[in-house]
Formats: C-alpha cells, sequence, structure tokens
C-alpha cells in the first residue's frame, strides 16, 4: 500500500456503536488463520514434484490472516454502513425494491437446491428440473407468452438474448435489417444490448405527455428496422396506452417488439405483455419477483416469447415428458436455430427457486394485490408532493412516479442535494438523473411493500427538504451531515484510480 | 398477504388523498380492452407451512454432496464452505441492498468490493479486477469482445481446453459482430498443441483455459508468446479459482486479461448458478474494462471511502457506446467469495489447494493401477482428469449413482475420440475410502 494514501480511521467506534472497520489486510497477522482442513487421509503432494518446471505458484497471494472472529466481526461491523430494504424504505425508481421474503432464502439453502450440480444427470435433479418448468408456466401465464427461458443470468444479458432471437428470426427469413427503435426514455441497457447485435439505435422521442405515440414510430419504421424496444410502464411510470398501435405499425412491417420487463410489477394480473403485441421480453426475478438484489446482483433475466421466436430459444430448453409412472423432466439440446447459449450452465437457478416460492406464496390473488398496491402507493406519493416538488408529467402513474428539482431552482438546490438530504433523514434516495429526459429527476417506487404511515413520513422528510432548500440551502448542499461519511470525492476516484489495496 | 401492509381503511383513505373513487379508477391508463379481465390462472396463495413441505419434498429428488459422494465437477466444483460465510452473507444489510449508487450509506458494500476487486488481482497477479461478470462463460465472451475492442481485430483463437459451455457462450456473444472464431488443436498428451499459423495479424486474442477443461495443466507461457508474436492479447479463463492458489499467477506469464468462474470460493452450486465471473486485466486496458469497479477516495472530512467508479464506461451512461451491456454484477456472490477467502487466507487458500492435487494424485494412482481403467493424459493435472473406461460411461454412471457416488462426466458428448472416458474430480471433500469405492465401480465392482 502506497504511504501517501490516507490510513483508516482511528478509533474503534465513535459513536457508541457505531464501529470502525479498516480493510481486512490491514487486520491482517502472519499465523492467524479462520478455517481448518481436515487431517489429510491420503499422501502429500508436492506440487513441484508432479507439475513442470516454472508451474508452480512462486508467490503465495497475499489474502489477509485472520480469525474466524475477526473476520466475522469484520463483515458484520462493514453490514452495518449499508442501508438495505430490511432497514427502511429504498424507493430506487425502476429497481423495484420490494421485500426479499425470507421462506425464499431458506428454501435456495436447502441441500437439494443449493448442493445440486448442472450437469449432474437430469435423473438424478428432477425436483429441481420440475420447479424450473413450472417457474417458466408460470411466467408465461404472468406475461401472457408462450414461452420462457431461464437462462438469462439478469435482466440486460435477457436483453441481449431477446434481441438476438429478433435478429434470428429475420436472418432466417433472409431479410437484413439493421437498426432498432429505442424510445429516449429507455434503460441505458436496451442500446447497449442492441448494439452488442450489430445494431444501430436510432431513438424515438416520446410525446409532450410522456408517452409513445404512433406517428412517432411510423416516421422511423421501415424495412431496415428490425424492432422496437419498448418499456411498459415506460421509466415515466406511465403506461404506453398507444402500445397496440404502435405494434401493428411495427408488426405490418415486419419488425418485432422487445418488452423490457423492468416495470412488470405494475402489471400483475392486470395486463400482460404478450396481449399488447410484445413478442418477445425478459423478467427481473430480482425486481418483480423478490429476489434479493444482493448489494448489486445477482439478478436474473429470464425471456418470455411468442411461438413465433420460440425455435430462437437459447438451448437447453427443458422440457417435460408424460410418462405411465409420471412426468419426467429433461434438458433439449436439439434446437437447430436456436440463439446458442448464454450462460456456461442453465441460468442463475438459485433465483428461479425463489421466485418460484414467492409466486406460490403469494398465488394469483396475492400478485394482482402486488400491482393495485405498489400503483396505489405511487399515485399517493404523487397527490401528496405534487405542491412540493414539480411533476414533469403530471397524469395517473402506475408503479412509480418522477419528480424534477425545477422547483427548487431559485434555492440553488440540485436533485443531488435533495437525495443526500434524505439520507439524513433516514432513507435511501430514490433513483436520481434518470430518465434522461427530465432535467434532474427523482424517480421514486415505493413498491407494494411500504405502509401508508411509511409513506406519510417519507413525504413529511421530501416536504421538509424542499422548505429547508429555501430557508437553509446551504445544510442541504452539504448533505448528509449524519453518516459515517459525508460526500465522497468522485473525481478523485477517477482521475487517480485507486482500484485494490 | 403478509408482505402487504394495507389495510382496508389504508386503502380507503389513500384512495380519498389521490382523488380516485376505487383502484381500478388508477389504472384508468391502462384501455379496459387491454386489460386481462380475468384472475391469474395460478395456483391459489399457499401457506408458508405447506410450501415449506412441499419445497422440501422437491429438494429430496436432487442428488447433492450431501446425499451421494461426489466426483463431478466439469466447471462446477463442490467444496467445503465454513458456516462463517453464509452466516454473514445472510445479514440483510448486504442482501438486501442494492448497486451502491449513493456512496455515503453504501460504504458497506463498496469495501467488500474494493477488497474482491483485490483479492482477485492478487491470485491472479494482474492490476486491475473489477467487481464481477455473471459467470466464467460471459467474463470469457466479455474478455474476448474487450481484446477486440482494444486491438481492433476480430479472429478470436481457442487454444484447446476450453470449456465447451464457454466456446458456446463465446459464440453466442460474438455471433452478431462478425467474428471469427477458430480452435487449435490437442497435443497427445492432454494439453492445447502450439496454435502456429492459427494466429495471424487480423487475430485479437488466443484464449487458455488454465487448467483445461480436460483438466491439463497448460503451458500458458508458450502460448503467451505465439500470441505476442502477432500483437493478439492472451487471455486466460479458468473454471477452477482455488487451482490459483498453486498455479503460477498468469499474469506473471505475460497474460493481458485472465478471467473465470469463482464459484469454488463458497458460491453454492444451485444447479448452475448464480456463480461468480471475475475479470481482471493490466493498467494499460482499465478504460476497456466491462462491469462496475469500485475505487478509493476520501470525502469532504478527508476519511478514507470507496464509490463506484470510472462508470463513463458503462451502459447507464455511455448507452449504445458503452464497454458492456452489463448492469447487474454478482454482488452477493462476490461478498461469499470475499468472506471465504478472508476465512481461508494466504496461508490456508494454498493448504486447501495441495489438499485437493493430493487427493487427486492418490486418485490417479489408484484408477493407474487398476486393471480396465487407464489415463489417457500424461500431462500434470490440479483436481481434476480424465479416466478411460473399459465400458460406456453411462452405464458406468448409473451404477454409481445407484450407489450413492457421482462418478463425473460422460465424455462422450465432448470428446468422443477418448473413447469411453469420464473426466473425474477430487476436492477436499473426497475421503481415501470414496475415492477406492470410486476406483471400484468404475472398474465395475458392485458397490
Amino acid at each position: 500500500m502506497s504511504a501517501e494514501r490516507p490510513g483508516p480511521a482511528p478509533e474503534n467506534a465513535v459513536r457508541g456503536l457505531a464501529y470502525e472497520e479498516p480493510l481486512s489486510i490491514e487486520r491482517s497477522r502472519p499465523g492467524r488463520i479462520g478455517w481448518s482442513l481436515p487431517e489429510l487421509d491420503v499422501p502429500a503432494v508436492d506440487p513441484a514434484d508432479v507439475w513442470p518446471e516454472g508451474s508452480v505458484r512462486s508467490e503465495p497471494a497475499e489474502l489477509p490472516e485472520l480469525s474466524e472472529v475477526e473476520v466475522v466481526r469484520h463483515f458484520t461491523r462493514l453490514s452495518t454502513w449499508n442501508a438495505a430494504v430490511d432497514l427502511g424504505l429504498y424507493p430506487l425508481g425502476s429497481c423495484t425494491m420490494k421485500y426479499n421474503p425470507k421462506i425464499n432464502e431458506r428454501a435456495a439453502r436447502l441441500d437439494g437446491f443449493a448442493g445440486c450440480h448442472p450437469m449432474q444427470p437430469p435423473s438424478e435433479a428432477q425436483g429441481f428440473l420440475q420447479l424450473c418448468w413450472e417457474l417458466e408456466q408460470m411466467l408465461a401465464e404472468i406475461s401472457g407468452m408462450d414461452r420462457v427461458t431461464l437462462q438469462p443470468a439478469a435482466g440486460a444479458q435477457g436483453e441481449l438474448a431477446g434481441v438476438m432471437m429478433i435478429r434470428a428470426y429475420h436472418e432466417h427469413r433472409g431479410e437484413k435489417r439493421h437498426k432498432i427503435l429505442i424510445p429516449e426514455s429507455a434503460h441505458g441497457t436496451n442500446p447497449a444490448s442492441a448494439a452488442l447485435n450489430g445494431y444501430d439505435v436510432v431513438p424515438v422521442p416520446g410525446g409532450s405527455d410522456g408517452v409513445l405515440h404512433p406517428e412517432a414510430v411510423d416516421a422511423l419504421m421501415d424495412e431496415t428496422v428490425a424492432g422496437l424496444m419498448l418499456t411498459n410502464p415506460n421509466t415515466l411510470g406511465l403506461f404506453e396506452e398507444h402500445i397496440v398501435a404502435i405494434a401493428e405499425i411495427v408488426h405490418s412491417r415486419g419488425g418485432l417488439i422487445y418488452g423490457d420487463g423492468a416495470n412488470l410489477n405494475a402489471l400483475l394480473g392486470i395486463a400482460r405483455p404478450g396481449d399488447l403485441g410484445i413478442d418477445v421480453m425478459h423478467f427481473n426475478l430480482h425486481k418483480t419477483f423478490s429476489t434479493p438484489h444482493g448489494g448489486g446482483g445477482p439478478g436474473s433475466g429470464p425471456v418470455g416469447v411468442k411461438n413465433i421466436l420460440a425455435t430462437y430459444l437459447p438451448t437447453p430448453v427443458i422440457q417435460k415428458v408424460e410418462g405411465e409412472e409420471g412426468d419426467c423432466f429433461t434438458l433439449d439440446h436439439e434446437f437447430p436455430h436456436s440463439i446458442g447459449r448464454l450462460h456456461g450452465n442453465l441460468g442463475n437457478l438459485g433465483m428461479a427457486v425463489r421466485a418460484w416460492t414467492y409466486i406460490r406464496s403469494l398465488g394469483r390473488e396475492g400478485l394482482r394485490r402486488c400491482s393495485d398496491m405498489a400503483v396505489l402507493n405511487a399515485n399517493y406519493l404523487l397527490a401528496r408532493l405534487r405542491e412540493s416538488y414539480h411533476v414533469p408529467f403530471d397524469r395517473a402513474v402506475m408503479h412509480e412516479v418522477v419528480f424534477s428539482d425545477r422547483n427548487l431552482a431559485e434555492t440553488g438546490v440540485t436533485t443531488l442535494d435533495v437525495a443526500k438530504r434524505l439520507i439524513d433523514h433516514g432513507y435511501h434516495p430514490p433513483t436520481i438523473y434518470f430518465p434522461l429526459i427530465v432535467h434532474g429527476a427523482l424517480m421514486i417506487e415505493p413498491t407494494e411493500s411500504e405502509s401508508m404511515e411509511g409513506l406519510d413520513r417519507f413525504v413529511e422528510s421530501l416536504e421538509a427538504i424542499a422548505r429547508e432548500a429555501k430557508e437553509d440551502p446551504e445544510t442541504v448542499k452539504t448533505a448528509p451531515h449524519h453518516t459515517r461519511h459525508t460526500r465522497l470525492d468522485e473525481t478523485r476516484a477517477a482521475r487517480k484510480p485507486v482500484l485494490r489495496w | 398477504m403478509r408482505y402487504i401492509p394495507h389495510t382496508e381503511e389504508d386503502v380507503r383513505h389513500m384512495l380519498g388523498v389521490i382523488g380516485a373513487s376505487d383502484i381500478d379508477a388508477l389504472l384508468a391508463a391502462v384501455p379496459k380492452k387491454l386489460r386481462l379481465g380475468r384472475p391469474l390462472d395460478l395456483p391459489e396463495a399457499t401457506s408458508e407451512q405447506t410450501l415449506s413441505r412441499e419445497l422440501h419434498a422437491m429438494a429430496e429428488r436432487n442428488a447433492n454432496p450431501a446425499t451421494h459422494d461426489w466426483f463431478l465437477g466439469a466447471g462446477t466444483y463442490a467444496h467445503f464452505t465454513p458456516s462463517a460465510v453464509d452466516a454473514l452473507a445472510s445479514r440483510a444489510e448486504f442482501y438486501t441492498a442494492y448497486t451502491p449508487y449513493q456512496p455515503e450509506i453504501s460504504q458497506g458494500t463498496l469495501q467488500v468490493v474494493f477488497e474482491w476487486q483485490s483479492m482477485v488481482s492478487e491470485l491472479v497477479g494482474l492490476p486491475v479486477a473489477n467487481a464481477s461478470m455473471y459467470d466464467g462463460a460471459s467474463a470469457t465472451a466479455e474478455a474476448a469482445l474487450m481484446a477486440m475492442r482494444v486491438t481492433r481485430r476480430d479472429r478470436i483463437v481457442l487454444a484447446d481446453g476450453l470449456h465447451p459451455h464457454y466456446r458456446d457462450v463465446l459464440a453466442t456473444y460474438v455471433g452478431g459482430l462478425g467474428a471469427e472464431v477458430v480452435t487449435g488443436e490437442r497435443a497427445a498428451d492432454g494439453r492445447a498443441a502450439p496454435l502456429g499459423s492459427l494466429v495471424d495479424d487480423r487475430t485479437a486474442c488466443v484464449i487458455l483455459q488454465q487448467p483445461g477443461f480436460l483438466g491439463s495443466v497448460q503451458d500458458v507461457r508458450a502460448i503467451a508468446e505465439e500470441a505476442h508474436a502477432h500483437g493478439a492479447l492472451l487471455i486466460v479463463t479458468t473454471t477452477e479459482a482455488l487451482s490459483l492458489a498453486l498455479l503460477e499467477a498468469p499474469g506473471k506469464m505475460g497474460t493481458d486479461i485472465v478471467c473465470g468462474e469463482a464459484q469454488s470460493f463458497g458460491v453454492p452450486m444451485s444447479f448452475g448458478g448464480p456463480h461468480l465471473g471475475f475479470l481482471a486485466t493490466a493498467q494499460k486496458f482499465l478504460r476497456q474494462l466491462p462491469g462496475r469497479l469500485v475505487g478509493e477516495t476520501v470525502d469532504t472530512e478527508g476519511r478514507r471511502g470507496y464509490v463506484l467508479t470510472l462508470s463513463t464506461r458503462e451502459q447507464h451512461i455511455r448507452r449504445e457506446r458503452a464497454t458492456s451491456n452489463i448492469c447487474t454484477n454478482q454482488g452477493l456472490c462476490l461478498l461469499l467469495a470475499t468472506i471465504y477467502l478472508s476465512l481461508h487466507g494466504k496461508v490456508g487458500l494454498r493448504k486447501l489447494a495441495e489438499a485437493n492435487l493430493a487427493k487427486a494424485e492418490y486418485a490417479k494412482a489408484r484408477v493407474r493401477a487398476t486393471p480396465g481403467l487407464s489415463l489417457p493424459f500424461p500431462a500434470a493435472t490440479f483436481n481434476e482428469f480424465v479416466v478411460g473406461l473399459s465400458e460406456p460411461a453411462d452405464l458406468v454412471l448409473a451404477r454409481a449413482a445407484e450407489a450413492k457416488l457421482i462418478a463425473g462426466l460422460d465424455l462422450a458428448p465432448y470428446a468422443s475420440d477418448l473413447g469411453p472416458a469420464l473426466l473425474v474430480c477430487t476436492t477436499e471433500l473426497a475421503s481415501r475410502e470414496a475415492i477406492d469405492r470410486l476406483v471400484g465401480l468404475l472398474a465395475g465392482e458392485a458397490s
């Protein structure tokens, strides 16, 4: 470690139980260990005796040497520095930070799920294959799609898979189309996934009412366009009400429609993408279906397709074979038009166990209730905050709502400042500066997990910050004040990157 | 509905504040004719108690290392995980948080990622590692894309021994970009043969798996020379990250990008995912790196802290010009691995790797001494190797499974030239007694 870098904070604890904690390597002492290897029951082997010269590691990797107690304290202390759904409202827009049920975690840790190997004979994994097949069926019913694959590891890989299937469809028909239409409000993964397929991205402007209009698509849609990627509800939380007319335009000129399922939590049991003209879509199990966000992942991004695209699904495909002695589940590798394999194995199936458990816990009525309450919560925030914060598109929203910092312009307080001040009130900030089409966007997705009183407290905090921005802007601009750290210098981090100890 | 707090009275009050008569009125933006208009055709809600029973019954129908002796690896490895790993990763402050966009309240996650990046960097011998990739296969594909950006070339040479699934994923990833993928030969000793004219001045990278899919310890330096002679990058990928504790660090042998799968470090097999892809490189290629990166900085009071950094490479800023479309990383899995590596430490990890090697050498000696079994390749191995059989592998696997032993991978679909053969893996979980039983079953003894 270089000498000019800042050292760890010196104190054990600065405010009662608010602990400091250095890097693990700074706690390391030669000779300590946090684990015990059983006695070796075979002859020991010196690798230098059995490996070619120069193959054996010349210097050991400098990993920390710690006792189990120290490791436990280290990570337990670090955990206390995080905001988390289990601590309170985490209203990141488009991320659907809903409650992650505990039974899901227990289920995924059962030996028969957690210990199952992806290449063991299918006959030795019938329970897991059945669960996966059932989850595919349930996701198909929820979305109105015909077939589902669980293989994509995350939403972005699902997009990649979906756009690949669109490309395969056109290539199979001998058509060369090189463009994809993407609304300006789309998530950044949409254009990035299209580009990985070699497509040129053509942005589609939204209307002044915040939704996409058929005329805008009509003007751009021709035989060079492979398809349109659409998020519904869109990232403003607005339902794309012209979707059927838009789908007709795209389909009539030979294109297909990709549905970004990031916002599916608004639609469960209300409307199904497959009934709205969507040909292929992904699901985010870590958003809609309650699998944990894990501090950044893993996600899981199953993809649903209509029958016209089923022949292009990634392989292997899970099949149910009905037999006299009951059903059996197999892995089918024979898909000659498949886009191929996307995942080293069958997908992030530990997340499939959690999602299956979630859907079965809630059942059909419960899923519908999720969307109803998610929509109610978002509209309640809109109604209560409309006076304090500017609403760029003021109409009934679905599961999320976007405000901006325009009302605060005179105070010099920006969206970033509001977000940082919310931290002092005990909240994780909403998504900020997205969607890009709204200047200073504050994108709030409360999810169905939040109670009315919880939302009331959140509203009071946001109102207090709006008042404070006028009366004492400096306090807002220098927030947060009650955290372990004040604002961190992101410019310094990028200018001289220090990426390891 | 235990996950949803709203009472009917709450709903009425909230609707009143909004000025809507009922929930249906809130959904006015969804035209009536577009609505489903019926309940979803799904099962009714199920109580936790009932569902737990059902889940246990489903789980019991899957073989796993708690029910069977385990010799199947092939890219996913059954290792022992200390209790502290899952206990700590089960802290909800970790697993119910998301990407640390707000560093002031995400220092726990950020410091863990920084420690993970440091450990990967140490293990592979290169200075820069990212926060993780989906899995080893996509990490390898992303490494190839990165090499294409760096070199502005579009030919990818695969040295023999790349995991067939990694090869498939790579083909899927580069399929839309017009890249050419060619594959080298296997030498008689089981290692990758020299690549010769396969590497040319259009070659962006050579990809070498270490150890190879069939277990052989590869000659990294020789392949590096061949790649560099034509200005191509060398990518070394591994499916068994534990081997890094004992094999020379690829970064010290001329490798430009090291990537692979770190599931072995405390991540459950979970039928194939979520696992833990990693990717590391030299400082000079930093700006072409895909995925999240955490860097050190200070706050306004000069206190050390960590932030996501260099995000102008990423899709949420750069959109279609990003280095990758990746958004989520494998945060929870890298947490497991960071805890796992902290417990094992500098000395423990090497001891564990030595135990894996010792088990494999013992098993190979037993195989060598058993009539009807053979070791087709003389090349050195780590914890995985090929066993030649004298009867079809599927019969042997079935016989072993009856005896509660998962004997390995049938190589017929992957290396049919070998005749009947199994890829066998011995981790620290394999007891001497289990290895003896395995060898007996492979040789045709009844259990």
